[in-house]
């Protein structure tokens, strides 16, 4: 599609109801792709650092005697799940269903603030058996790539909250759609972050 | 293409359809389940086979997101999407594995020592 | 160093910090204050703040915002050549037995903060500002992407300049080199404010560059003018588009390899500490991923002008613009694969070393592209000698020494004899100097009658 396309489309997009001509002109879709994926090398720079980092245990404790499978299985499900329901609630904001748009964006942000929940537990236990991150070059890396990981989806709730309000006061308009969108994107890449932290910080490391 | 952008707008292109997350979030959990039963159950593969399984599905996984969650796909954006995704894709495996390729190379020059960390860790399966 | 000493809100930095002893800042301090002191009393007797406020700070034109940034890059390059000023004539006095007249802590800071303003507050700050300029006048839009952001960037970067500049009267800077490789930077080596100041500068400058980096391709990405096609953007527009790429992929890594050091510093973890596991080659290896990929993020956009200058002043369309477009491409990827060149002498092994000197040596193979494409642009033009023309020529043959220095650097056994030594300080003063500062010379000068509406003297 050339940008004389989009031209064209102009006058389609009055005839529609609700629908979005914002976000297909709008350089937000892509921008915010872009961002993704900046922060995705970040990602990267840190899953190199605990790649390098990750076996020097400095006579402390490692992965064997830290990490739990289950539990770590428990918190990859509510974020598989929130992903999911994310997606409902995307389906039914295309449909023009305001009020299943919010329950089921509220019910992504539970799973997100359980999956913050488990990981805050997860850390406090750490540092309280005496593996904080100041323990160990390995522990360092673990902190800094999970936390980061966390502080994103700490983010992503309260960008999920806001725009709750945002949707609540004005409705699905063309700006809140692209906002749900750009969120969507936001917090399916956070899963996506998630799928190399469980396999490469924690499964690989219990093998 | 006038009529396929404004009806893809509405559903399958850019936010996908009710299949479409059904059928990622069934192969998700799918990818997912399998390689925390061969942990949890303690499946008894070569140490290297395993580590290869479980990061290959992560990899298939991560695919299967960006397909069906993230809708990455040729014509998204003119395809800039996509090329901006493989080009992040490039960088992180320079990234990663030239981290490793390099920083490897000097442990073994530079630190004869290095071996002292893993024969001191309390590091053990009894844990 | 333990943690209790760090305050939450200013971090290492006390009182006992600010440096009434040092008769040299005391001096500075004064002149700042009494130069500063005069720039607002002139703005309020000539009534210029609200215009001041609406016209250029809260500004989102991308014209404006361009020419803002190159201020910003010349105020710094001010504050840049008096550190290198500083610096030789301490080294010209400390001869011979003599101590000069800057104590050893005060040079380390002056050595420091040449290398830092001078890439991150000058050269970036240029072709930032060159890049929000003119690019999007060259596609035929209106304005970049995201306006709001464009102008948020660049208070972002201007605050890390501030930061760098309030360090010099108000506690120390980092003693540690440009890159502040550790352990000198971590807390047990320097244990005072000048390296917080260098780590949050740096971060905040690095997250507006980046965000400034989005902006612009998703500008070059959807503002082009209806039926422009890649194959038909200018030159300088392509250069711009690799330039922004590069900021996006190499300044993540920068801001995650901060953010470790911060750790480091801040809470006592242990990636590039000696004890405890760490290790202080990792910072070396990221920070270079985004160094390497940094120079070049400097000198792409300079190809660029280059190539908009020597095609208008030789009456030519450009020699070969297909094969300037892919070379940009190809010096695109390949300045992610040869970081290592920047430390062969720490301890590669002959494979690795080998691998990222080849690397190296191909980088010339575009590079060189380019300068017979503008050769040949000049060859049997009707070439105008004017002012970004001397710039241009001048650019040729300094660019040229310092790239063929480079070609001999990437060789590792030369490596071996070369570092720490002038020949590498004169190879990257040849690219740099010769390389983006002539070239913004000759961008400021070409695109000057378009910002200001008169041409400059030639004489």
């Amino acid at each position: 599609m050339t940008p004389l396309d989009s031209t064209q489309l102009a006058p389609v997009m009055v005839v529609n109801d609700h629908d979005h001509g914002a976000d297909h002109d709008s350089p937000t879709q892509i921008g915010f792709w872009i961002y993704l994926m900046s922060d995705c090398i970040i990602f990267g720079a840190l899953f190199a650092t605990y790649a390098v980092l990750g076996g020097r245990y400095a006579g402390g404790p490692g992965p064997l005697d830290l990490f739990e499978p289950e539990f770590v299985a428990v918190e990859t499900a509510l974020l598989l799940f929130s992903s999911v329901t994310f997606g409902l609630a995307m389906l039914q904001a295309v449909k023009g269903n305001l009020n299943r748009t919010l329950v089921w964006l509220a019910v992504t942000g539970v799973l997100g603030a359980g999956f913050i929940g488990m990981e805050l537990y997860e850390f406090r236990h750490l540092i309280h058996i005496g593996a904080g991150p100041d323990r160990s070059a390995f522990l360092s890396a673990f902190f800094a790539l999970v936390g980061t990981h966390g502080l994103h989806v700490t983010g992503g709730i309260i960008w999920l909250v806001t725009l709750m309000v945002q949707i609540k006061m004005h409705g699905l308009i063309d700006a809140n759609m692209r906002r749900l969108a750009t969120l969507s994107m936001f917090w399916h890449f956070l899963d996506l972050i998630w799928i190399g932290v469980f396999s490469f910080v924690y499964l690989v490391r219990l093998v | 293409m006038l009529a396929k952008t404004h009806n893809a707008h509405g559903a399958a292109k850019d936010h996908g359809t009710m299949a479409q997350l059904m059928i990622g979030f069934a192969l998700a959990a799918l990818l997912t389940i399998i390689p925390f039963l061969l942990i949890i159950a303690e499946v008894e593969i070569a140490r290297t086979t395993l580590i290869g399984i479980i990061m290959g599905l992560g990899a298939v996984q991560i695919v299967v997101h960006l397909v069906y969650f993230l809708h990455v796909n040729r014509s998204a954006e003119e395809g800039w999407t996509l090329f901006a995704s493989i080009f992040a894709v490039l960088i992180l495996v320079i990234v990663l594995a030239g981290s490793l390729w390099v920083m490897r190379n000097m442990n073994e020059n530079m630190m004869p020592m290095h071996d002292m960390d893993h024969m001191t860790s309390l590091q053990s399966q009894q844990g | 160093m333990s943690i209790e000493t760090i305050s939450p809100l200013f971090g290492r930095l006390s009182l006992d910090w600010i440096p009434y002893q040092e008769p040299i800042l005391v001096g500075t301090f004064a002149a700042v204050a009494i130069g500063g002191f005069a720039v607002l009393v002139l703005m309020t007797y000539y009534g210029l703040w609200g215009s001041f406020w609406r016209d250029w700070v809260t500004s989102v034109d991308h014209k404006k915002i361009g020419i803002m940034y190159m201020v910003l890059g010349f105020i710094m390059m001010v504050r840049g050549f008096a550190d290198a000023l500083m610096m030789r004539a301490q080294q010209a006095l400390a001869a011979g037995g003599a101590e000069g007249y800057l104590p050893q802590h005060h040079f380390d800071q002056v050595f420091t903060a040449h290398g830092v303003i001078m890439i991150f507050f000058v050269a970036m700050a240029f072709v930032t500002g060159i890049m929000n300029f003119v690019m999007p006048t060259q596609i035929g839009a209106r304005d970049v992407a995201f306006p709001f952001l464009n102008n948020f960037s660049f208070w972002m970067t201007v605050a890390g300049a501030l930061l760098v500049n309030i360090s010099l009267f108000v506690g120390e800077f980092a003693r540690v080199g440009w890159l502040a490789f550790p352990p000198l930077s971590g807390a047990s080596f320097s244990t005072g404010p000048g390296m917080d100041y260098y780590l949050w500068s740096l971060q905040i400058a690095g997250v507006g560059t980046t965000l400034s980096g989005i902006n612009l391709i998703a500008t070059i990405i959807k503002m082009r003018a209806p039926g422009m096609k890649m194959m038909d953007m200018p030159v300088f527009t392509w250069t711009a588009l690799a330039t922004n790429v590069l900021i996006v992929a190499a300044f993540p890594v920068l801001t995650a390899t901060l953010a470790l050091l911060t750790l480091d510093r801040y809470f006592g973890m242990h990636f590039f500490t000696n004890d405890f596991g760490g290790n202080p080659m990792m910072y070396i290896n990221l920070i270079w991923i985004w160094g390497h990929p940094e120079v070049y993020i400097l000198i792409i956009p300079i190809f660029g002008v280059i190539s908009e200058v020597v095609a208008t002043f030789s009456g030519k369309p450009l020699f070969g613009y297909k094969t300037m477009v892919w070379a940009t491409a190809c010096i695109m990827v390949l300045s992610f694969i040869v970081w290592l060149h920047h430390f062969f002498t720490m301890g590669s092994g002959a494979n690795v070393n080998t691998f990222f000197g080849i690397t190296t040596m191909i980088i010339a193979v575009p590079t060189g592209v380019k300068i017979f494409n503008w050769l040949f642009t000049l060859y049997k033009g009707r070439v105008r000698l004017e002012l970004p023309m001397y710039w241009t020529i001048g650019f040729l043959v300094t660019f040229t020494i310092g790239g063929m220095t480079g070609v001999l650097l990437a060789v590792p056994p030369v490596d071996f004899q070369l570092h720490n030594t002038l020949f590498l300080v004169a190879h990257f003063h040849n690219v740099i100097i010769g390389g983006v500062v002539f070239g913004v010379y000759a961008a400021v000068t070409y695109w000057w009658p378009k910002a200001f509406g008169f041409k400059l003297n030639d004489t």
